[in-house]
């Protein structure tokens, strides 16, 4: 047994009052989650602290929650790491004098989930929200003509491959931490777009060319996303969102949907390109590439290129006004430096390296995390020449 | 008040089975939860579920199967529809979208599972369950218009008429706290187990046996209350499933000593014995002392090949890896039996009809019975989708045949001033809710669990009767009205109490030893006594005994050997 402190956002939506903050003093082992100190708080404490769950074992996902500050699964954190967690301090923090006392540890933040109305405590809105979005991609199969007498006969990867967007439990973890989200509340996001790839990615699904076009075509669609990586960092079951949006992403482009109005599709070639002949991103040129690449586009720059530019010219401004664009000399044209030495080199390896193991990353196929070495062969080989020593 | 042909209280996997049933036949329908649909507890059922659909397989070597896994309690003539209708559900399902496995010709591929003669068990990797809710609450959206959902609404009590037949029932929004009465020409219940009786259990937090209890109340017999599966392979503490599937995969089950004890009580079928079975066994082995100190037996998952692990029992390994601290692909998991399944139920017939009129009930909340003494793994999904589709259709025909009558407001004023009731005692006027379910929890799992004997199941009676007076004080914190889940659980307390009185008469009165009912003083099975099922319903001074014959088709009791 351990004691840990979980302070946790407070809304009583009858109380009159905002949102406040309120501490609970909790008593469990350190494997037990965060969900369970919620529940001991709640039935030895404060019956009213109210938190959606039901099966604590991270397959009914109703417990999404912000754990200091991370979009997750209450049930799924154990609670000794969040309190590691909390409790772990930047480099420059530490023997700084007057910044609170090592020895009182800091409480387990938790809070309602973010990009959703709260309705009381940690219990929030989806309906408004992630389910109107889910709803959004026309989220059910539809097959072509009558189905066959027995089952559709499909590729065993094809269900392996949409079993990973299938893993998802709609718990709303990773619209909690959509950043694109934040910007645009509209974005259709990444529970949904998983969803969509769940469809578009099923050989059943006879809708396929409509559903790219309707997704690439919505300007908060698979083109909103920023690639932060947020929401595989946020999702519970390794569904990982974004894996799904770029697939979606690259089928919209092999469907040749390459006259989308967000000019995703030339917007993604054209970066791609840049950055295997430059190393980094010429920001200067990148509007322009994206609508009319090379020599072309320079003489005769197109309409929606120079629309694109100027419609950027605020953002440009306040990024050299804030320091965030620290060269404002790069913005010229033509004068973006090259990487030094034979590092531009590297960079092509990398692109030879990728265009060559164009696998799917797959939870289902690959095992996860699976950067150590597989041992066994290696292990069974020196367990079998010590057996044989005599 | 919003009325509808057909209402379904509960939307896992029977409820909206039932639900889309019901709407084929042109019928309006309202499925109601106290949950959202996806959160039900069938997302837990993850091994697969079975069928004969292979040309060499046949549904009577299915059928033969399930009635020898329910120790001949099953109704053999529920037992041959349910295993018939099958393989056309599977296809069903698969037509709808669901992602089953293929095999290497894209076709659909089986795994093995216990208590089965063949491979017979379809899956999504280990999400199985999970996977065909999905897709089923994928058609309720698409039908959105023939199927009104109430997502997060509370059903407190049925409501009969004058006659005696169910017209509806009476609900709180959980949103708002709002009561509202609602009718309905048939009303199925389709509410799940009730597991949370039991500490610790599989089973979800919402499972809290609360159509059980309101049929119950409104008068409908219940049946096999006695019988409640443990499910060989829990997490000890927690109580988290490890699915069959491990062990249909090939894993293995050590002691302490390292030694496959199920060499010793089921050479033949091994580790894929009945669940009754391999507890037992697991069970005397902890016992006898043969198991770890901490009360477990091992699960040796690593004989299974590592990717074949990633691919079909990938959530297992993150079960093992975030709420054991075990990488299961390198070394065995400490495992006991556990609470996993409610046999018995509400008595219905093949179509879900209760002795109530315009009442049925579906999935686990039922009893058919087709599992009888011992469910077979995967046949619960397949008992949720065959008897919640019937139950649909059924309960649509006699809407359309009846003229229905509108349920009267005393249902709805008599659940008000329960409710009222509750909110009114004062802090520290009784006991809390969550203290009175824990001990419930404890003392259902010390005496009504593997094993059994008449002063252990005496003693929980007793208790529970204490624990029923003491519910009537116990205060609440939470008096507001949005969200105020310390009212539902007062009132999911009164249900769990119900169902474990039931449990513990039914316990007591069958004084033999039948599937999951074990019980130490009546060690043998007694055909001539004991080959019938024990019925209850509620009587002045709670439930009152009665018999049913089992049906017996054409599978005559034998001794049963796996």
């Amino acid at each position: 047994m351990a004691e840990y402190t979980l302070k946790v956002r407070r809304y009583q939506p009858e109380s009159g009052e905002g949102p406040y903050w309120e501490e609970f003093d909790v008593e469990l082992e350190p494997s037990l989650s965060v969900l369970d100190g919620l529940l001991q708080a709640k039935d030895r404490d404060d019956g009213s602290l109210s938190v959606r769950c039901s099966c604590r074992a991270a397959i009914c996902g109703s417990c999404g929650m912000k754990i200091n500050g991370q979009s997750g699964l209450g049930c799924k954190t154990q609670i000794g790491e969040a309190h590691a967690q909390a409790n772990r301090r930047p480099a420059a923090d530490r023997g700084t004098p007057g910044r609170g006392s090592e020895d009182v540890p800091r409480p387990i933040l938790v809070e309602p989930m973010g990009n959703m109305p709260v309705i009381k405590d940690l219990i929030t809105d989806m309906e408004s929200t992630h389910w109107e979005k889910i709803r959004r991609v026309t989220p059910w199969l539809l097959p072509h003509g009558e189905p066959p007498e027995r089952e559709y006969v499909v590729e065993p990867e094809s269900m392996i491959d949409i079993t990973q967007s299938m893993a998802c439990i709609q718990c709303g973890a990773c619209v909690s931490s959509c950043l694109s989200m934040e910007a645009d509340p509209e974005f259709v996001g990444p529970a949904a777009l998983a969803k969509a790839y769940r469809f578009v990615g099923d050989p059943r699904d006879a809708e396929t060319k409509e559903r790219l076009h309707d997704l690439a075509e919505d300007p908060h669609g698979i083109y909103d996303c920023t690639h932060c990586f947020s929401c595989i960092d946020a999702c519970p079951k390794g569904v990982a969102p974004m894996d799904q949006i770029m697939r979606l992403r690259r089928k919209a482009g092999e469907e040749g949907i390459d006259d989308d109005p967000n000019n995703g599709h030339n917007h993604v070639s054209a970066f791609v390109k840049m950055i295997e002949k430059k190393g980094t991103n010429d920001e200067a040129l990148l509007i322009q590439e994206s609508y009319a690449p090379g020599i072309k586009g320079k003489l005769k720059p197109t309409k929606g290129a120079i629309e694109g530019l100027l419609k950027s010219l605020p953002t440009v401004l306040r990024a050299i006004r804030s320091g965030k664009a620290r060269s404002p000399s790069k913005l010229i044209p033509g004068i973006h430096p090259k990487l030094p030495g034979g590092a531009q080199d590297d960079v092509k390896a990398i692109y030879q390296h990728a265009e060559a193991h164009q696998e799917e990353f797959n939870i289902y196929i690959e095992g996860e995390e699976e950067a150590e070495p597989e041992p066994d062969e290696t292990e069974a080989g020196e367990i079998a020449a010590e057996e044989g020593t005599p | 008040m919003p009325t509808h042909d057909v209402l379904v209280i509960g939307a896992g996997l029977a409820g909206q089975r039932a639900a889309l049933a019901a709407a084929e036949q042109g019928v309006s329908v309202g499925i109601l939860s106290k949950v959202h649909p996806v959160r039900s507890h069938s997302n837990a059922a993850q091994g697969g579920i079975n069928a004969a659909l292979d040309p060499g397989d046949s549904w009577e070597s299915h059928a033969y199967d399930t009635v020898k896994g329910s120790d001949y309690l099953g109704d053999q003539d529920a037992i041959s529809i349910m295993c018939e209708e099958a393989p056309e559900e599977i296809l069903h399902l698969e037509h709808l979208g669901v992602t089953f496995h293929r095999n290497e010709e894209g076709k659909l591929g089986t795994r093995a599972f216990g208590g089965a003669s063949a491979a017979r068990t379809y899956y999504v990797a280990d999400i199985t369950g999970q996977a065909i809710m999905h897709v089923l609450y994928e058609q309720l959206m698409k039908h959105s218009e023939q199927v009104a959902r109430y997502e997060e609404w509370f059903c407190t009590a049925l409501a009969l008429d004058e006659g005696g037949e169910c017209c509806g029932v009476v609900t709180r929004n959980v949103a708002d706290g709002s009561m509202q009465l609602f009718g309905a020409k048939a009303v199925i219940l389709a509410c799940g187990g009730n597991g949370q009786v039991w500490k610790p259990t599989t089973n979800a937090l919402i499972c809290t046996g609360d159509g059980i209890a309101m049929a119950y109340r409104a008068g409908a017999k219940l049946m096999d209350m006695e019988m409640i599966q443990y499910h060989p392979t829990t997490l000890a503490g927690k109580g988290f499933l490890i699915t069959e599937g491990a062990r249909g995969e090939g894993a293995h089950l050590l002691n302490a000593q390292g030694e496959r004890f199920m060499e010793r009580y089921a050479p033949s079928k091994m580790e894929l014995a009945s669940r009754d079975v391999v507890s037992r066994a697991e069970q005397t082995e902890i016992d006898e002392g043969r198991g770890f100190p901490d009360g477990t037996v091992a699960l040796d998952i690593t004989v299974v090949p590592r990717k074949r692990v990633h691919e079909a029992l990938r959530e297992i390994v993150l079960v093992g890896r975030d709420f054991a601290g075990v990488d299961i692909t390198r070394e065995p998991i400490r495992i006991k039996p556990g609470n996993h399944y409610t046999m018995g139920g509400i008595k219905t017939d093949n179509d879900g009809r209760t002795d109530v009129p315009g009442l049925y009930a579906a999935g686990e909340t039922a009893c058919v019975s087709v599992h009888g003494g011992n469910r077979l793994g995967a046949n619960s999904l397949l008992d949720t989708l065959i008897f919640g589709r019937r139950s649909g259709a059924d309960a649509a025909a006699r809407a359309k045949r009846t003229e229905g009558s509108r349920p009267s407001g005393a249902a709805l004023d008599a659940e008000e001033e329960k409710i009222d009731a509750i909110a009114a005692r004062e802090k520290g006027s009784g006991r809390r809710v969550a203290e009175i379910k824990q001990e419930l929890g404890e003392t259902m799992d010390r005496h009504i669990a593997v094993f059994r004997e008449e002063a252990g199941i005496r003693e929980a009676l007793e208790k529970v009767r204490r624990l029923k007076q003491e519910a009537e004080s116990a205060y609440i914190d939470d008096k507001g009205s949005v969200f105020n889940q310390d009212m539902l659980a007062a009132i999911e307390l009164g249900f769990m109490l119900d169902n474990a009185e039931c449990t513990c008469v039914a316990a007591l009165e069958r004084r033999e030893s039948r599937g999951a009912q074990y019980r130490t003083d009546f060690p043998e099975r007694n055909d001539a006594e004991w080959l019938k099922h024990i019925d209850l319903q509620q009587g002045d001074d709670g439930p009152e005994i009665s018999y049913s014959e089992v049906t017996i088709t054409q599978w005559e009791p034998e001794e049963r050997k796996y």
